[in-house]
Formats: C-alpha cells, sequence, structure tokens
C-alpha cells in the first residue's frame, strides 16, 4: 500500500475492507517517519502508546465487522498547542518542554471519537507566534518541497507532515493566518473555521478571541470531513456558537453556477509577487468558467489589518501568558529568593524573542496612558474591518484573494527583521479579525516549483460555500498545475 | 517613542528582567513595531464601537436581551467534577503534595 497515497476515505476503507489494519497503517507510518521526518523536523513528540491502542480499538471493530466511524484508522497529526492527555504538550516553548497535559483538548477527543489515530505531536512557532516556524524553541521545520526554505507559520510541522506525507491530515490553529500561510507555502489545504465553529477548550491560547482551531489535508474533502469531526458546540467553550453543523461533505461536487465570487482589487496591487497574482487570477478565471460571477469589491480598510492586528493580538498574549509563573506547571528557573525574583528568572529562561517582544507589545498598549491611543483604537478599527467584509459578503457569497503575497521564502530571510515577517500574514489577517471562515488551497507553482495558495473567505458559519468552491476549484486546476 | 525606562517599566509590569541586550534590542524593535502602528490615526474613529469578541456579532441569539447576544453561553451553576489534586499538582515544580510551594512573599 502506497502511504503517499492514501487519504482519509481511502484510508478508513482499506481498513473497513480488511486491505490493512489499522495498527499496519501505523507502523507504516511510524517507520516513515523515522526514516523521513529527521529531514523536515515536522514531529516534536510521537504519541506511540496512544496510537496503537487507538489502532487496536479500530481493528477490533473492523473484525466484528461493525461500521466504522468517519475518520476511522486515518493517521493524524496535532500541532502542539492542542492539549493531550498523558501526552507531552510544549506549545513550541522551553517552560513548556516537559509539560504532560491531564486532559485532552476538546478537538482531540472529538477526533478520536471518530476514529482518528493520533501519531503525534507536530513542531510549530512558540505558543503560535511566528509565521516561519523559525520560532520552535526546539527546532526549525523545512519545507518539503525545497528543504532551504520555510514551511510557513505558526502550524509548519501540520502543513509540513502533510505536505510529507507522514500523516494523512492535521490539526493547527489560526490567530493571524497560521493554518492558511503554511499551507499555501507547503501545497497542501488548510481551513480556518468561524469563530465559535469549533472549540478552543485544550487549545493552549495564544489570543482568545482570535485564536481557532482547524485542518489541513490533502484535499478539500479531506479538510471538510475533518472539520465534521470536530465542529460544533463545546459546553466547555463558552465562545462556542449553538449553530447547526451541516453535512459539509455534501458540498463536495455541487457546483457554483450563477454564484459570486468577490475579487478584492487591494489584495492584487502592492508588494505581491507576480507568479503570485498570475496563478490566483487563473484560479479565479476556472471558477468563471465553472459558471461563477466575478465581481469587483473593494476591502478598504486592510491597509490597517497588520497594525490592528499587532496591538490586540499581542494584548491578549500578554494576559494570557501571564499564567506562565513556574508554580503550577511548567519550568521554574533557579530559586529566586522571592517571588517576583522567581518570577522574572522563570520567564527569562523560559520564553524566547519572539514571545518575550509580543508580551513587551502587549504589556505596552495596554499600559495606563496608552490604552485608549492603541488597544481601544485597534478595537474600533476592527470594527471597521469587520464592516468591510458585512459590506462585501451583501453582493457576493465567497471572497478570493492570494493566500500570502509571496511562495515560501528561505529560513533566516526575515529571522532578524519582525515587521518584515509580520506583513507576511497581510492577506490573512484580516478574516481572522472578522472571525470569517477561510480556506487556503493549491492555485499553481512559480517557476522555482514553489506552491502558491489562494483563498478563499466566507461568510460567518458558511464554511458549506466555502468548501463547495474551493472543490470545485480544485477540480478544475487538478493536471493544470 | 520608546524610551529605555519605558522598557523597564513595561518589562517590570510584565514580570520580565532582560538583558542588557535584549533591552536594547527592545527598543529598538518595539519604536519600529509602534511606529508602523501609527498608521492607524489616520482613521476618524470617533463614531465607531470598539469590539473586544467578534461572537456577538453572530450566533444564535436565544434572548436578544440576554448577556448581549451571549446568550449561548449560559448555563445553569452547578457543581462538576475537576481536575483530582493529584493530577493538578504532577506538573507542578515543586509542590509538597498538598500545596504548590513558592519563594517567600512578604518580606521582613
Amino acid at each position: 500500500m502506497n502511504l503517499d497515497l492514501l487519504t482519509v476515505d481511502s484510508a478508513r476503507t482499506a481498513v473497513l475492507e480488511k486491505e490493512t489494519t489499522a495498527t499496519a497503517l501505523v507502523d507504516g507510518f511510524y517507520k516513515k517517519i523515522e526514516a523521513e521526518d529527521g529531514a523536515i523536523g515536522a514531529y516534536l513528540t510521537l504519541s506511540k502508546d496512544r496510537a496503537y491502542r487507538q489502532a487496536a480499538r479500530i481493528d477490533a471493530l473492523a473484525d466484528k465487522g461493525d461500521d466504522l466511524p468517519p475518520l476511522a484508522g486515518v493517521p493524524v497529526a496535532i500541532k502542539d498547542v492542542f492539549t493531550t492527555k498523558d501526552v507531552r504538550t510544549t506549545a513550541g516553548s522551553k517552560i513548556l518542554a516537559d509539560f504532560v497535559a491531564p486532559y485532552d483538548a476538546t478537538v482531540v477527543s472529538r477526533l478520536e471519537d471518530a476514529g482518528a489515530i493520533i501519531l503525534g505531536k507536530t513542531n510549530c512557532d512558540e505558543f503560535a507566534m511566528g509565521s516561519s516556524n523559525e520560532n520552535s524553541a526546539f527546532h526549525p521545520v523545512r519545507n518539503p518541497h525545497d528543504r532551504s526554505r520555510v514551511p510557513g507559520g505558526s502550524s509548519g510541522g501540520s502543513a509540513a507532515a502533510i505536505a510529507a506525507g507522514t500523516a494523512v491530515a492535521s490539526l493547527g490553529s489560526d490567530t493571524g493566518g497560521s493554518i492558511r500561510q503554511p499551507a499555501a507555502f507547503c501545497g497542501v489545504v488548510g481551513l480556518m473555521p468561524t469563530y465559535g465553529r469549533v472549540s478552543r477548550y485544550g487549545l493552549i491560547a495564544f489570543a482568545s478571541s482570535l485564536d481557532h482551531p482547524g485542518p489541513f489535508g490533502k484535499s478539500v474533502k479531506d479538510a471538510a470531513m475533518m472539520l465534521q469531526a470536530i465542529a460544533g458546540r463545546d459546553p466547555l467553550d463558552s465562545t462556542t456558537a449553538d449553530v447547526p453543523v451541516p453535512n459539509y461533505r455534501e458540498q463536495i461536487g455541487q457546483p457554483v453556477t450563477g454564484m459570486k465570487v468577490g475579487v478584492p482589487l487591494e489584495y492584487f496591487e502592492e508588494g505581491i509577487d507576480l507568479e503570485v497574482s498570475t496563478a490566483v487570477q487563473f484560479g479565479i478565471q476556472e471558477l468563471r468558467n465553472a459558471g461563477a460571477e466575478i465581481v469587483p469589491i473593494s476591502l478598504p480598510h486592510t491597509p490597517y489589518a497588520i497594525p490592528t492586528y499587532y496591538v490586540i493580538a499581542t494584548a491578549e498574549a500578554s494576559s494570557n501568558l501571564a499564567r506562565y509563573d513556574g508554580v503550577r506547571y511548567g519550568l521554574r528557573a533557579g530559586d529566586g529568593k522571592t517571588l517576583s525574583e522567581m518570577y522574572r528568572r522563570t520567564r527569562d529562561a523560559g520564553f524566547g524573542a519572539e514571545v518575550k517582544r509580543r508580551i513587551m507589545l502587549g504589556t505596552y498598549v495596554l499600559s495606563a496612558g496608552y490604552y485608549d491611543a492603541y488597544y481601544l483604537k485597534a478595537q474600533r478599527v476592527r470594527s471597521l474591518l469587520a464592516r468591510d467584509f458585512d459590506e462585501a459578503f451583501a453582493k457576493v457569497d465567497v471572497i478570493i484573494t492570494p493566500t500570502t503575497p509571496t511562495p515560501a521564502f528561505r529560513l533566516g530571510e526575515k529571522a532578524d527583521d519582525p515587521l518584515a515577517m509580520y506583513l507576511a500574514d497581510i492577506f490573512t489577517v484580516t478574516a481572522d479579525l472578522a472571525g470569517i471562515p477561510g480556506i487556503s488551497i493549491p492555485c499553481g507553482k512559480s517557476k522555482d516549483g514553489l506552491p502558491i495558495g489562494m483563498q478563499i473567505l466566507g461568510k460567518h458559519f458558511d464554511e458549506a460555500t466555502v468548501l463547495r468552491f474551493a472543490h470545485v476549484a480544485e477540480h478544475a486546476l487538478a493536471g493544470k498545475l | 517613542m520608546v524610551s529605555e525606562k519605558d522598557v523597564s517599566y513595561v518589562a517590570d509590569l510584565a514580570h520580565l528582567e532582560l538583558t542588557e541586550d535584549e533591552r536594547g534590542r527592545m527598543l529598538k524593535d518595539l519604536n519600529s513595531i509602534l511606529g508602523y502602528i501609527d498608521r492607524l490615526n489616520q482613521l476618524d474613529t470617533s463614531d465607531v464601537e470598539p469590539v473586544a469578541q467578534v461572537a456577538n456579532r453572530y450566533g444564535e441569539r436565544k434572548n436578544k436581551d440576554e448577556a448581549g447576544g451571549f446568550a449561548f453561553a449560559m448555563r445553569s451553576d452547578e457543581p462538576r467534577p475537576s481536575l483530582p489534586r493529584e493530577e493538578a499538582l504532577r506538573n507542578a515544580p515543586v509542590s509538597d503534595g498538598t500545596f504548590f510551594k513558592v519563594p517567600k512573599v512578604i518580606e521582613r
């Protein structure tokens, strides 16, 4: 069996029809990870006990001849910002290097309930803060398409594992683009659901009003099936909405005839690589050929999205990361004479440079005298950004943009310039701020062979339409890339 | 402009010590990022409401008056099982089996 060709459906079918067993699949993937992941660095921890236990459970169901749950036997990887009971959970940080979570994130238990097998935890930027995965406290991840380049971030390991074939599907989290940007750089599908669609319980918090858990897959259908398993109200996360979850898989293969695609001119103007804009225009053309109507729209506040994001996200982060104090869990550095000295030593030793920078910025914008000028101002501009989308979505069904301004950059290329790194998220942050869903699908390659991503954004809780368009585009582009 | 004094003050608020090198770098980075953030002042937002959370813009509003659109967040106030003490202490850097232990809080 060729593990590289395995999809969510074919993995389950192979186990159901006794072509293989879940245990054999797990064996195969661990062999592949041990042989190939050293050069990529996608994994931080392998959860072998847990994976073989789950595989045995699935094999027992298959032996009984029972029908299998929708993700039965599917080997998946989990970004290391989701807690996994009895498995090390680091958030890519030294401060949690030895943390063994006492409970499962809701998305983790839902995936296992649906039959998925968790192979391990994937590398990421520390506390999901970064766009290149170079901020991992452990080691960087390399892009499987070109190992001198970054896989994107912060969910770089989860995207690279799919591209390298060391997992069939995976989970990431998106706060400013951390699912869609690495999906674009690694040539895979990455879906950020609506805020409130998927539970954040057990997601180690970066910026609570912006953090969105979501899946990666090789295809739109795989991403849809992963979303199906994790979506819906969770009593343990009060921000999950009580909105019915439709059957996403039914969208696969549905036409887009007569539906409207908004194309914001602002996203094709300044600072965008010509190869990227050409590839995305080609993808849009394919949707027009499939019967969709293309409508020029404007999202006029887009130039203010990155500054808004870096005020709100860092403010929330400075508050969320106050919990790392060397008392209840995580690192405690040295033995300070006073409590305050212990806090400072612990946090100095445990956090990396980017995390400290964001805690400092967030603390500054919330501090007396600056709160109104920065934090409150950014919250008002966030309203304007959300309003841009409300106005656009009154006229169109989805909005299409490039996912990133350029293909994957080189390791080290932006490492010394935080502002240049932040601008890598320029096309993705707006959706996080507005809480709307978005997907990145492959839509071509640069002349250097680097993947290019096309972003499709939808209305609140309308992942179904996003998936429908994504599948039509994926199908039309197949064989042309 | 952020000054060296501001960096010290904010580091103190954030319970960070920072080395001399880190402080110098922080001064440069904060000024560059805040300089970029200043472009928000090009926008007149005097009649725009701030949003802390987008979830209150949508969702099933069972009762619009209740919880300002967060009606789905309401639940009955009933005790539920929580993490057993042993589990809760398992990740503690220092504990005596009953409590978390910390250095002295009050100076004599």
